[in-house]
């Protein structure tokens, strides 16, 4: 690919914009008609107007659904991201039997479709006779956060020089204190990376919600069952600013990390 | 490095083989080994005994009882054979067109913007950014985009591409389209990870040795981000097979569109047929399991996760 | 916390008694005694995997020895942890906290230990590594060279009875380790600590410290100060590792109080019986390569051992001397460097030379060398590439 003249030299380039055009057509769809002056359904454009904006939670259900949605991503996602944090350190720093078991264990809910693992939680609610509610939805989202919180912390401890430990150690830290002022600060930005993605799989799934939610309504139910009918521009409004707000914070992380590698490069 | 796309690309410091053993391990381990036991190992048993209940014999309607039924399996098979095979040409389908697509895009972001970190870190960003945005709302977006009254159906009919009255939503077309659309992040990250650790010497030693552009890329560049490729396909592969709501009649699908998914969900949700939609998850599992199966075997598990 | 005792105003005195150390699959450590006398540069020196690292992490307490005893100024510390130990390393890859500014590395550890002016003493330790000025920096915004120094400040401001240096010097380039050396020199002197300094540099351990224990395979091989190790090496493996030999093994013929005298390639060679480990059966002797001396004509010399006639196979300059490849029949190849008094080369490649050096310049060897294979014939490949590697 390299070398071609050209043709060639412009089409990855021309090609990649597009793409990047391609990815981002919906969510400027999305982001276009929060701002629609619509009624009932938000399907034709009918103007501009910012009274989505400030009268978001005139459209009750969804505020609603949207609060169940962040409270349930909150509590998911603190749980998910410690018992992952554990498993993380444990898997880099210990030997222990059943390694490869543990392993797969942890790998198979990622390779599992999420409709099997909806209904199988489902499945075994009914069977125990559990009533669906927010906690059958809070321990569903746990289940399937875990292991992608195990894969970005991992990554952040395996990248940890363990003669940092050991100097801390070494430096009069009793095992408390060098957990405290080594390992947790240094690992911290993976786990907050692990929190952010973990939080934000648990506000978007809706399939496994779907089998586990009974009569409660997250924000994806929400918007899946309004879909037949027409999802109310305030439901755009949320999705937009949660995306605005999300971007912000992964272009700041991303900049700041180019810009230090920028200087790396010309040093 | 598979699954791990999603994790920061961090250099590795040196690292020791881990030589600590002990009770902490085992406290560490614990919690969230037992919790995966009881939330995602001991549902999929249920989901399996569900799928050989048969109905209560002095029940009402819609009871259940422990069996070994495996009718529900044939009867499943006859109801929806034509689901189970549509599921498996839709994500197949789908996982090709994200690899074509998404490909070279990883190539340019990886190699061409190697030397322009900001730009580089922009790019990323851009790849990542649909998933900031609902998955729901993405796909109506493009259902109102694709829609009859929409501009992309409207300009294809004036140059005459597509005849009057027809349609794009409803389609084959438009729900690989819409799997294609929400899962190519997917496909696109791992083979930028696999692409970004590439050696670029190594082409230059390529072309040295005589082999064109062409070749260099078959022989070097295809073969080293074979990894990416292999981890990006399943992870399109697996959560199109159970999608339901790219083929839901409400998005992207019509009425001659609905996967296995759909299925189980009207079956559990819906309907109540706990036996049948159990039976299609195991049976959906098992066809997952068959490239999955392949990944464990020749991946070394350590590198599972 | 438990306390550690009081930071030293002087070096303590380190004894290992019977350390072994057992991996999973493999010995370490076997049977270690050692002990290093209080305020003293010790070296411990040897090639990669030859157990000294694991040695300096048992001191640092970071391993457990399978066996055995390690005291810190008379008292045992073999049952305590890493943080509980008067000891302090500067780690091979400096692990300086990348969180924390240099200030805050360098006071990590008075911090732990309660100190309560630990602002006053992190300055101190930084200006006698003239770093003061950058104090308020981040680790990853100083050179090599510089972490290097903060790594020895954040160890050394804990005055510990013993201070362990694990390669400390192994990632900077060859004009910077010079200067460290002298510089780590100076401070030792200055702070009056122990320090034991890990490395495998032969050069760096003989520059810097007062003893050198050369360790092979778990053990110490020998141990003294650095020129009594060059001029008398007790094994072949030291005889190697510490600068290049030309080891000759062959039969006892004569062994008298003032002198052993064995049969080398027909010659009769002689070496100090003060100077000889073994006196009888198959002898090792050796002799160092700058020691020869070579002759266009057969010499007939008192006091001197001499070997020949050989051929010169091959010759390269290096600057300060010329290296020699002499090729003698029966003896094998032997190494001569030869002082470049006059402009270029001597001796041209294919000359027929003879060797001699002065008796009291050989030593005798406990062990027996391996022969290598190629020393045997002259007809092997002339400037052997492994011969001349070995001189690196």
């Amino acid at each position: 690919m390299r070398g071609m003249r050209g043709f060639g030299k412009w089409a990855l380039p021309v090609y990649s914009v597009i793409a990047f055009v391609f990815l981002l057509i919906p969510i400027a769809y999305t982001i276009a008609f929060s701002f629609n002056d619509s009624r009932r359904s938000n399907i034709s454009w009918r103007g501009f107007t910012l009274d989505n904006w400030f009268g978001v939670c005139q459209a009750q259900d969804v505020c609603t659904a949207f609060g169940k949605s962040i409270a349930i991503g909150l509590v998911a996602t603190l749980v998910a991201t410690v018992l992952g944090t554990m498993i993380a350190i444990a898997l880099v720093r210990y030997r222990f039997r059943f390694r490869s078991s543990t392993t797969l264990l942890l790998f198979l809910p990622m390779a599992t479709p999420e409709v099997v693992l909806g209904s199988g939680l489902a499945a075994q609610f009914l069977a125990a006779g559990v009533q669906k509610g927010m906690l059958t939805i809070v321990l569903a989202h746990i289940m399937f956060c875990i292991s992608f919180v195990v894969v970005t912390v991992r990554a952040r401890v395996a990248s940890l020089d363990p003669a940092l430990e050991e100097a801390g150690r070494d430096l009069y830290a009793n095992p408390r204190q060098v957990f405290w002022r080594i390992t947790f600060p240094l690992l911290l930005p993976g786990i907050v990376a692990a929190a952010l993605l973990a939080f934000a799989l648990s506000f978007d799934d809706f399939i496994i919600t779907n089998f586990n939610a009974g009569p409660e309504v997250t924000l994806p139910k929400y918007i899946y069952t309004a879909a037949a009918r027409g999802i109310p521009a305030e439901a755009n409004v949320i999705a937009s600013a949660v995306f605005l707000l999300a971007i912000v914070i992964v272009l700041a992380v991303q900049l700041t990390g180019a810009v230090r590698r920028k200087r790396l490069l010309q040093q | 490095m598979a699954f791990t796309a999603f994790a920061s690309d961090t250099a590795l410091a040196p690292q020791q083989e881990p030589t600590k053993r002990g009770r902490v391990a085992l406290l560490l381990l614990l919690p969230g080994l037992a919790y995966l036991a009881v939330f995602f190992l001991a549902p999929l048993i249920s989901l399996i005994l569900t799928s050989l209940q048969r109905p209560a014999e002095f029940g009402d309607f819609g009871q259940y009882e422990y069996a070994f039924n495996v009718d529900n399996y044939a009867d499943v098979f006859g109801a929806y054979g034509g689901h189970i095979v549509r599921s498996i040409a839709y994500s197949s389908a789908a996982t090709v067109a994200a690899l074509l697509l998404g490909y070279p895009l990883a190539y340019f972001i990886a190699v061409t913007l190697r030397r322009w970190p900001v730009w580089q870190g922009l790019a990323l960003t851009l790849v990542i950014a649909p998933f900031f945005i609902s998955f729901l709302l993405r796909t109506l977006a493009w259902k109102q985009i694709l829609s009859d009254e929409g501009p992309v159906l409207g300009f294809l009919q004036l140059v005459q591409v597509l005849p009057d009255g027809a349609r794009l939503t409803g389609t084959d077309f438009s729900v690989i389209f819409g799997l294609t659309y929400n899962f190519l992040p997917f496909m696109v990250l791992p083979i930028y990870a696999s692409l970004a650790s590439l050696d670029l010497r190594l082409l230059e030693a390529s072309r040295d040795l005589y082999a064109n552009a062409w070749s260099s890329f078959w022989r070097v560049t295809v073969p080293l981000s074979l990894p990416g490729i292999i981890s990006g396909s399943l992870l399109v592969l697996i959560p199109a097979a159970g999608d339901y709501v790219n083929a839901s009649l409400d998005f992207l699908g019509g009425t001659g569109t609905a996967m296995v998914g759909n299925v189980i969900e009207t079956l559990f949700i819906e309907t109540g047929n706990y036996p049948e939609a159990s039976a299609l998850s195991v049976i959906l599992m098992a066809l997952i399991l068959v490239p999955v199966a392949f990944y464990v075997l020749f991946t070394r598990t350590e590198d599972l996760i | 916390m438990a306390a550690p005792s009081k930071p030293a105003e002087s070096g303590a005195d380190l004894e290992l008694v019977g350390i072994t150390k057992q991996f999973p699959g493999y010995r370490a450590i076997e049977e270690l005694d050692l002990s290093i006398p209080a305020g003293s540069f010790f070296a411990l020196l040897g090639p990669s995997g030859c157990g000294k690292t694991t040695t300096l992490r048992l001191i640092a307490g970071l391993e457990e020895p399978t066996s055995g005893r390690i005291l810190i100024g008379g008292s045992d510390v073999t049952g305590q942890k890493p943080h509980e130990r008067p000891v302090n390393t500067v780690f091979q890859s400096y692990a300086l906290f990348p969180h924390m500014t240099i200030l805050e590395n360098v006071s990590f550890g008075l911090k732990r230990r309660g100190v309560s002016d630990y602002k006053v003493k992190a300055i101190e330790a930084l200006k006698l590594v003239e770093l003061d000025h950058l104090a308020g920096r981040k680790p990853s915004q100083l050179s090599g060279g510089q972490q290097q120094r903060v790594a020895l400040a954040r160890a050394v401001v804990n005055r510990p009875a013993l201070l362990l240096l694990d390669e400390p010097l192994g990632a900077l380039d060859l004009k910077l380790r010079r200067q460290m050396q002298l510089e780590l020199k100076t401070i030792q002197t200055e702070v009056g600590l122990t320090f034991l300094h890990v490395t495998h540099d032969q050069e760096e351990a003989m520059t810097m410290a007062d003893t050198v224990a050369v360790m092979n395979r778990g053990r110490i091989e020998q141990l003294g100060a650095p020129q009594e190790l060059y001029e008398l090496p007790r094994t072949a493996f030291v005889a190697n590792f510490l600068g290049q030999s030309n080891l000759f093994t062959g039969e006892v013929l004569e062994a008298t109080d003032a002198l052993i005298a064995l049969e080398v390639g027909g010659r009769r060679v002689v070496v100090p019986a003060a100077r000889a480990a073994r006196r009888s059966g198959q002898v090792t002797i050796g002799v160092r390569p700058e020691k020869l001396l070579l002759h266009l004509e057969e010499p007939s010399l008192d006091g001197v051992n001499t070997l020949g006639p050989g051929r010169v196979v091959d010759v390269s300059f290096s600057g300060v001397s010329t290296q020699y490849l002499v090729a003698v029949p029966g003896v094998g190849q032997i190494i001569v460097f030869s002082q470049n008094l006059v402009h270029g080369a001597v001796i041209n490649r294919g000359a027929t030379v003879w060797l001699t050096w002065s008796i009291e310049h050989g030593f005798g060897l406990e062990d027996i060398a391996e022969t290598r294979p190629h020393f045997d014939d002259e007809a092997s490949a002339p400037g052997l590439p492994g011969v001349v590697a070995e001189a690196v």
